[in-house]
């Protein structure tokens, strides 16, 4: 492939390629993202192509394997176009009727297709189906129709045509335009992206760096890594026209060694668009040098803050430093100006230099603008990543996009933020979703993992799951954060094992004032959050757990006692076979009983019962 | 770190060829200590860990203090200092999995295993670990074995496929032989 060097090149690749597609009569995807892969995607993926082969439809049919479709919880997912038939949970013995019906003639599996929960009406195409049909996936609709390893995809999606707008253009007037549109920064801060741009261009010094953020370490987040796995280019095109703004040359993709998929794909864009001219020198003949490297993180949460991060790509441990009076954007990665950006921010660039800052400006709410992707997990009934618009009320995503909570199960919480955030109470569920609002209800936005809470999740057990992991990931640089969290950990420790005594909460609320007013780091500062925030909304749940011992969500095991209900027992012996430590003792058809020495509270009797004989007390 | 007992020239042969391994990873890394994660990385994709030799020479060659090698090879998570299984299984505890029960898988596949996460069987066929996310939520709670991702585990559905996979293996399995 001969290098692209001007707009008139770039026009006839496309034309080319599309000229190429249009042989292919009908178009089969298969999810190839992380959580379809866990289904076996990749066997669905041998089985059809077999079948092509088997029917000579190699070249009339294309065979793609795409990024995330964002519906995780329905996997593997196949859809055809361009019908856009979408079909859900496939496995290797539904492609040959999928062969058969929907490929060799244009009929539907319909055994395969969506079914709406409440009007149990069978749904056939993607847009349709109600977890998309509220979406605005901006970000992430493209990920079901690009092949994440083939820039061509992209390129016949309009891709790269947003870089060869922007190398005509001024630097200041690229940097006006992201102020005009109101994007923020994504991976949490929400700190204006235009004006950091604008900062680390006016900072003197010939050397400059951009940072593609995907170090997202916050439990329950998936959204980076969908579109850095599923849309990598997209990332690309927003670093070199970010670059290009700033004066910067060479960039970098800080990616989670935990996500070996985003890595590779990544790496493969790279590679093609530099054999393109996309990259390296004299990109599109505009005189303008910039090259993107990989780094891989080494599994440290705290590298997510910017300063750890430049630290972890120079080699070192990853320990923040103090930034109020030095920005990287002033003194960054080897000491020079370094603009940090997370993955979803950079992948909006092209769109708004696409379609206008008008455009992104007039989506969202007043003070934050354009879509952002939440991850939803946890106990909704449709799990997977929802692209909003800013502002969406926590109701309608919950509800409406994620249908409701799991087993007709009752509504508690909804965490968002990660171990920075907190949760959000039930009365609260009108809340829009934006920067300011969260943060008012004692959350953050954070990158957007929204795990959702029910009835049987503890509160108490929420707050000490994540002290646990804020204790293993403090990088021990400042004492408040090292020692504090340690000694909060103990606390709710204490209560939630039976030991909490009546002034237990003030200490708990003093300590977690002092980490959150002397740590070094955004860490620390925001460490006490979900403390804070459970004892805000959720503060009987506590006092439950201190004065009548126990935990009414049935999670805090020192609390819990098992035991089978004579009257409903009917010594079918299910509980005995599935008990792991042998705790339960009886002779068939008679009542059978548990060990309360041996019982290690682990809950499978409850769940093999068929006569709901075991209570938990 | 490593203790089992090898006579001294077999170690020795080991050792060099550790060393001759480390600098042929080196050269393909220009900037080679803003490398240092990636080279260590690397270097324990070849070993499944960083045998102590291996950093002396990184730290030699990239004229680096030892303490600052050891001090990255400790910090971060994805480095270890002893050798894995040649099997792994993995669980996720992130906060998805977490809200799904992760803790009860936990304890499961510590009560099958014999070990606690972070360690390895004696016979270093299988090292048992816990992450903090994977990244795969919607499908919590997660166990990888081996590569392989296992979604929507129960601790019923856990017992029953690690001992299938331990009968496969042919490894003994804590809990049946209690049984």
């Amino acid at each position: 492939m001969k290098k692209i060097r001007t707009k008139k090149n770039l026009e006839e690749y496309r034309k080319r390629i599309k000229k190429e597609n249009s042989k292919f009569k009908k178009i089969v995807t298969i999810c190839g993202g992380t959580g379809c892969h866990a289904y076996n995607c990749e066997q669905v993926k041998q089985k059809l192509r077999k079948e092509l082969v088997k029917n000579g439809l190699l070249k009339k049919v294309a065979l793609k394997v795409s990024g995330c479709h964002g519906f995780c919880e329905n996997g593997p997912i196949v859809t055809i176009r361009p019908e856009n038939i979408f079909y859900q949970r496939v496995s290797e013995k539904d492609v040959p009727e999928i062969m058969e019906k929907s490929i060799l003639k244009n009929k539907i599996v319909e055994h395969l297709l969506y079914e709406d929960p409440v009007s149990r009406q069978k749904v056939t195409y993607l847009e349709e189906i109600p977890f998309y049909k509220s979406q605005k996936r901006l970000l992430l609709g493209k990920n079901g129709l690009i092949e994440p390893d083939k820039i061509e995809d992209y390129i016949v999606q309009g891709g790269y045509g947003a870089l060869v707008k922007v190398l005509k253009l001024p630097a200041q007037k690229i940097i006006e335009i992201i102020k005009a549109s109101g994007l923020r920064g994504r991976g949490g801060g929400g700190f204006p992206t235009g004006r950091k741009w604008e900062f680390c261009r006016n900072t003197e010094g010939e050397i400059k760096y951009v940072i593609c953020n995907c170090d997202e370490g916050d439990p329950g987040a998936y959204m980076d890594r969908s579109l850095l796995e599923g849309n990598p280019h997209s990332v690309i095109e927003g670093m070199i026209i970010g670059a290009f703004a700033i004066g910067s040359n060479q960039g970098y993709i800080y990616v989670r060694h935990e996500y070996p998929l985003a890595c590779r794909n990544a790496q493969i864009a790279i590679r093609q668009a530099r054999k393109l001219g996309l990259l390296g020198k004299n990109i599109l003949g505009s005189g303008f040098n910039f090259d993107i490297q990989i780094a891989k993180g080494g599994g440290a949460f705290v590298c997510g803050e910017s300063t750890a991060l430049i630290a972890s790509l120079e080699g070192r441990m990853g320990e923040p430093r103090d930034k109020q009076h030095l920005h990287t954007t002033e003194s960054g990665l080897w000491g020079k100006p370094t603009n940090i950006n997370n993955v979803e921010t950079w992948a909006n660039v092209p769109l708004i230099i696409n379609n206008g800052p008008e455009w992104f400006y007039q989506i969202g709410n007043e003070n934050s603008k354009g879509t952002k992707i939440f991850s939803l997990v946890g106990k909704v009934q449709n799990t997977g990543l929802v692209e909003v618009p800013m502002g969406t009320t926590l109701r309608e995503i919950i509800f409406e996009i994620g249908g409701g909570i799991l087993n007709g199960k009752k509504f508690k919480a909804v965490q968002t933020g990660g171990p920075s955030g907190g949760c959000v109470p039930a009365d609260s569920l009108d809340l829009p979703v934006d920067y300011e609002q969260l943060n008012a209800a004692g959350s953050m936005m954070g990158s957007g993992g929204m795990i959702v809470m029910d009835e049987d999740t503890c509160m108490v057990d929420v707050a000490k799951y994540f002290l646990n992991f804020l204790k293993e990931e403090s990088c021990g640089k400042c004492l408040p954060c090292r020692e504090g969290i340690k000694r909060m950990l103990e606390i709710v420790t204490d209560i939630s094992e039976g030991r909490g005594k009546e002034d237990t909460l003030d200490l708990l609320e003093e300590l977690s004032a002092v980490v959150t007013d002397t740590s070094l780091c955004g860490l620390g500062k925001t460490a006490a959050n979900p403390v804070l925030s459970t004892l805000r909304y959720f503060r009987d749940e506590y006092e439950n757990h201190i004065k009548e011992k126990k935990c009414p969500a049935g999670v805090c095991v020192p609390l819990l006692r098992y035991e089978i209900l004579a009257d409903c027992c009917k010594g079918c012996g299910a509980c005995i076979k599935i008990c792991p430590y042998n705790a339960i003792s009886g002779k068939p058809k008679e009542i059978h009983i548990i060990n309360q020495d041996i019982c290690a509270k682990c809950g499978s009797c409850k769940t093999i019962c068929k006569f709901n004989a075991v209570q938990l007390q | 770190m490593e203790t089992t007992a090898i006579n001294p020239s077999a170690k020795l042969r080991i050792d060099t060829e550790r060393r001759r391994s480390v600098n042929c990873i080196l050269k393909n890394y220009k900037d080679s200590k803003s490398n240092l994660i990636s080279i260590l990385q690397d270097i324990q994709e070849k070993f499944s860990y960083l045998p102590t030799e291996t950093l002396e020479e990184v730290a030699k060659k990239l004229n680096l203090k030892l303490i600052d090698v050891y001090g990255v090879a400790t910090f971060y998570k994805s480095l270890r200092l002893s050798p894995q299984g040649k099997h792994n299984i993995t669980l996720c505890l992130g906060t998805a999995c977490h809200v799904r029960a992760s803790a009860k898988i936990l304890d499961e596949i510590q009560s099958q295993l014999g070990i606690g996460p972070g360690s390895t069987t004696e016979n270093r066929e299988l090292t048992f670990n816990t992450v903090n996310c994977l990244g795969v939520c919607a499908i919590g709670p997660v166990v990888v074995i081996d590569g392989k991702y296992y979604g929507r585990m129960t601790p019923i559905k856990t017992r029953e496929m690690l001992s299938k996979y331990l009968k496969k293996k042919n490894f003994s399995n804590k809990a049946t032989e209690k049984r």
